[in-house]
This record gives C-alpha cells, structure tokens and sequence, in this order.
C-alpha cells in the first residue's frame, strides 16, 4: 500500500537532486534555472500528497500558485540569460561581477 | 504487488531518473528532454494522488510552454557548453557532500514526523463525491479569488517584464516608417509630365 510517505520520500529526493544540481552546474544559468524547477516541482508533490491523503483541496490551490510563479520566474529568468547573453557573449555566471547598468 | 503500488514505484523512478539526467546530462537540450520526462511522471503521480487537475495544468504550463521555453533558448543561444561542462567533475565532491548532508537532514525529519491528534480519522475519510476540478474551481472562483486575481497580475509582469528585457532597437538598419508613408503626399512624390510624340522629354 503506497502511503504518504512514500510520497515524501520521492519529493526530498527531487528536492536533493535540485539542490545537486545547482552545486554541479556553477556556471551554466539554464541547468541552474532547471534546477530550480525541479525544486519546485518536488514542493508541488509535497503539496498535493498532503491535500490528496488529508482530503483538503487548498493544497492543490496553492499548488497552483506556486506552478504560476515557477512560470513567470522561468520566463524572467530566460528573458535576463538572453540579455546577458546578447551583452556578453557567454552565459558564464562568473563573469556577473559588473552591475554598472 | 498491486497495479497502483506498481504504477507509483514506475513514475517515482521515471520522476528521479529524469530529475537526476537534467542535472548530470552533458548536452543541454538532453537536460530539457530529461525535465520534461521528469515532468510527465510526475503528473503521473499527480494523477495517482487524485489531483486531475493540476496534473494536466502540469502538462500544458511546464511540458507545453516552460519546457519548450527552455528548448528554445538553448537551441537560439549559440554557446559553448562543452567549455561551461569542463568544471564539472570539480565541483562534484562538494555537490555530493551537500546532497547527501540535505538528504540525511531530509530523512531525520521525515522518519521522526508523526500525524498530531485528530487527523487520523480525517486521513481515512474518502474525498467527496465532487469531482476534483470543479471542487477546485469552487474553492479559486470563491474563496480565493483575490489570490487568484495576484497570480494573474504575476503572470502580466512577468510578461511585460520578459517582453521589455529582450526588446530591442537596432540602429543602422532600414525599418517600414508607417506614419512617413501615410502622410506622404502625392502632389509632392511625383510630377506629370505632358510629353509631345516624337520630342521625348
């Protein structure tokens, strides 16, 4: 019988995996806003695991919410890279040292 | 074990294999497709938990529009990963120290966490007849309108911002003035000639 935790379980991992990957992937913005993702991702099943077994619908609400932001962040996110990348020529994120506008 | 039990253990593997390729993959666009795998299983597991909806919201946003979003700026930006990938295995130690600090902190919490009193009865009540998207929408449209109304606002900052950070207006090249060719006068842009046979101009 698959429990609550089981779904935990899954969702810490994603969670350690993201958080793996914003460590290995230093330099490479898009890997690190995939990243990000997934962390997001493993808090949505978070979420719903809790309002699935606790039989409350807000957590699927706010599920939602967070999807909402995780868009707009990703689409935010992407527009910078493109900026960054049209100034620089490179998606290096050791090379943000500069803010002089 | 049963189809669902089954079913579960298949989409938790799919989800963390494609989690783990996106962040170990060397060529970016396999990362993307591994995020999107990744993505998919989960909606499985959204869809094992009850949660129709946002397992096809799941879908359309982060496979449909966030994934492809991803695609299409690895494969617009001309970058060298094979240089950004050659760093990798340094940074590999401290990654795995952390993941697996985070993961035992993880695993202390969750084997020491226990139901609080009451929730016992509440976890083996069945969920309403209702079905899930329309006790949903019940729940945004009414008692979550005005969190529903920020989220939209979100996205239409998000899209100006997105739209202004990435315009762009070159100088030196021709563009169409539409305002020049309309107020462009025709006595002014040519002139009639009455030419005699045999004399040209």
């Amino acid at each position: 019988m698959i429990g609550l935790e089981h779904y935990l379980a899954v969702a810490a991992a994603l969670f350690v995996i993201g958080i793996f990957g914003l460590f290995l992937n230093r330099k490479n913005v898009i890997i690190l806003l995939m990243s990000i993702e997934l962390m997001l991702l493993s808090v949505n099943i978070n979420f719903v695991a809790f309002s699935s077994f606790l039989g409350d619908l807000v957590g699927q609400v706010f599920t939602l919410f967070v999807l909402t932001v995780a868009a707009a962040e990703a689409a935010i996110g992407l527009a910078i890279l493109v900026c960054f990348f049209r100034n620089r020529g490179t998606i290096d994120v050791e090379d943000v040292n500069v803010m002089k506008g | 074990m049963t189809v669902a039990a089954f079913t579960f253990y298949a989409f938790a593997v799919t989800t963390l294999l494609g989690g783990l390729m996106t962040v170990m993959s060397r060529n970016p666009v396999h990362s993307v497709l591994w995020l999107i795998l990744a993505f998919i299983s989960s909606a499985g597991l959204f869809v094992l938990l009850g949660a129709e909806f946002v397992a096809m919201l799941l879908m359309i946003v982060y496979v449909g529009a966030v994934a492809v979003l991803f695609l299409f700026v690895v494969m617009m930006l001309d970058i060298d990963f094979a240089e950004l990938k050659a760093e990798m295995a340094r940074y590999m130690p401290l990654a795995l120290l952390i993941g697996v600090v985070i993961l035992m902190q993880l695993g202390m919490a969750f084997g020491a966490w226990d139901y609080s009193e009451g929730v016992a009865e509440r976890l083996a009540a069945p969920a309403g007849e209702v079905q899930n998207t329309a006790a949903l929408g019940q729940l945004i449209y009414d008692k979550y309108i005005m969190l529903f109304q920020l989220a939209g606002l979100i996205l239409l900052v998000a899209m100006i911002g997105a739209i202004v950070l990435t315009l762009r207006h070159r100088t030196n090249i021709k563009r169409q003035d539409i305002l020049a060719q309309m107020y462009r006068d025709p006595a002014k842009a040519m002139e009639l000639k009455d030419v005699k046979p045999g004399q040209g101009l």
